[in-house]
């Protein structure tokens, strides 16, 4: 699904933080990507997003070359990606209403929906994620988890094949978070979305990465991956597996500390 | 703040005024019932003409400043090239009393209803300038990425975020602006001119000595500045209704 291949990347006047650095992932699985604060996980969500371009290298998302955003790509950010002015109904529309805005041109919409369909999309998304109390309403005036529903909604109605999430749910309470989590999850087990999140929290890389990234505070050359094939499973947070993955996890970032 | 708060305020400002005339006695200052009744004579006959080319002149430089200063704003806030290039321009000129202008202007595009409407619109532009692109300056990446990442390319973006984002700047733009550019209104229609409620409230206190005249003429003024005020306030909350959400 998406393949780095000799990939390097750095900011202006800034040292590398990818050097000749491969990875794949595979369709279908669930990745999280965890490290300390910026260690370029974040720029490394950017690129796979074709946000950033890469210094050196190439970013390959289903056998094309990356050099945009793909319209079936779904981008989840941490906060700050709504629409003030519009309602939550709005927002969740907002894709369609940028396809429509182009007209199927083939480069930024790939597809032409039926109006009818679309209303459906929206409405059978914004029910499943509990947001109809407050379809009419601005995202000022929401809590934080019913804004990031929003933004999940808006992603999803648009059927994205990949999902990438930008530490989606540090800025939510814990009851919230695993609210979402196993939303998250629920979603994974009902279509063959491949999705990578992006996090700083050891134990939600833990609960929603099968195979995890870790990303150091310095030039990453190569990719050291965790295997975790049991996450997602039922009472997997419960799990002696869960604990140890957490441990090693832990051991692992803490070598650089 | 309630409608019917601001209806007493108003009572409470004709009342201080009768009072005012009732202490005073003499003819410079007329009591409101007078000047109520001469406006509504005179309003729909010369005075009438006086304020519509009034309202002609500060229409049309606030429609020529909008559709001119907006979209400049917008490139400025969005291109960080060349906001380095204007920034210090604009540094310069914004701070300038605009009214300082009024001879030259009158100068190079004589006098004519073109160099009134010029005057107001130098003042105004620079106002919606500058909080335009502030704005567009302001808005976060996250926003520009997650709109991004949904397909748009820059024409959306401009269509569903900056244009969006920067409406609020212009509305309030209008408004703070309304005040300068009715008195300004008023100092070009002193000079050269036998158009407009300047030159109507001028010729009757300084020729006429007509002062309740007068006085019906800084009500229409007033009324104008007033009437414009009200109308980007009410376009406020009818555009932007979520700024207006508790």
């Amino acid at each position: 699904m998406i393949r780095l291949e000799e990939l390097s990347y750095h900011y202006p006047s800034k040292p590398l933080i990818f050097e000749r650095f491969s990875l794949e992932i595979g369709g279908g699985e669930a990745w999280a990507v965890l490290g300390p604060s910026g260690c370029g996980k974040s720029t490394l969500l950017y690129l796979a997003a074709g946000l950033r371009a890469p210094t050196a290298g190439r970013v390959w998302v289903n056998g094309a070359i990356l050099e945009r955003p793909r319209p079936s790509t779904g981008l989840i950010l941490q906060d700050f990606g709504l629409l003030p002015w519009a309602t939550v109904e709005e927002n969740v529309r907002l894709g369609f209403k940028i396809r429509d805005f182009y007209g199927p041109d083939g480069k930024h919409a790939p597809e032409t929906t039926p109006p009818a369909v679309m209303d459906e999309r929206v409405r059978f998304w914004i029910e499943r994620l509990g947001l109809e109390p407050v379809r009419g309403q601005y995202p000022g005036q929401l809590s934080g988890g019913q804004r990031q529903r929003t933004a999940i909604a808006r992603t999803l109605v648009l059927n994205p094949d990949l999902l990438l999430m930008d530490e989606p749910f540090a800025s939510l309470d814990a009851p919230t978070r695993e609210n979402l989590q196993k939303i998250v999850l629920q979603l994974r087990q009902e279509s063959p979305l491949t999705s990578v999140i992006v996090t700083h929290s050891i134990e939600e890389a833990a609960v929603l990465g099968q195979k995890i990234l870790i990303l150091r505070n310095r030039t990453n050359r190569s990719a050291e991956v965790v295997d975790n094939p049991e996450a997602g499973g039922q009472g997997y947070a419960d799990s002696e597996g869960y604990r140890r993955i957490c441990s090693q996890l832990r051991e692992m970032l803490g070598e650089t500390a | 703040m309630k409608r019917s708060h601001t209806f007493w305020a108003l009572l409470a400002l004709m009342g201080a005024w009768q009072a005012l005339a009732m202490v005073i006695q003499r003819p410079i200052l007329p009591s409101p019932v007078v000047v109520l009744g001469v406006f509504f004579a005179e309003i729909f006959g010369e005075l009438g003409g006086h304020f519509l080319a009034s309202l002609w002149r500060v229409t049309a430089s606030m429609v020529i400043s909008i559709l001119l200063a907006a979209p400049a704003g917008l490139a400025l806030g969005q291109s960080q090239r060349l906001n380095q290039i204007f920034a210090p321009v604009i540094y310069l000129l914004y701070p300038i009393p605009k009214v300082v202008f009024v001879p030259i202007v009158a100068l190079f595009l004589g006098i004519n209803d073109l160099s009134k409407i010029v005057m107001i619109f130098l003042i105004l532009f620079f106002q919606i300038l500058v909080l335009v692109r502030d704005q567009a300056e302001g808005i976060r990446p996250e926003l520009v990425y997650s709109v991004r990442s949904l397909g748009a390319g820059r024409r959306a973006l401009f269509r569903f975020v900056y244009w969006p984002a920067s409406l609020p700047a212009v509305l309030t733009a209008v408004r703070q602006s309304i005040g300068t550019a009715v008195a300004v209104l008023y100092v070009v229609e002193l000079v050269a001119t036998s158009r407009g409620l300047g030159y109507y409230i001028y010729i009757h206190g300084s020729t006429f000595m007509d002062y309740s005249k007068m006085y019906a003429g800084v009500l229409a003024m007033s009324l104008l500045g007033l009437g414009l005020y009200f109308l980007a306030d009410v376009l406020h909350r009818r555009l932007c209704p979520w700024q207006f959400i508790r």
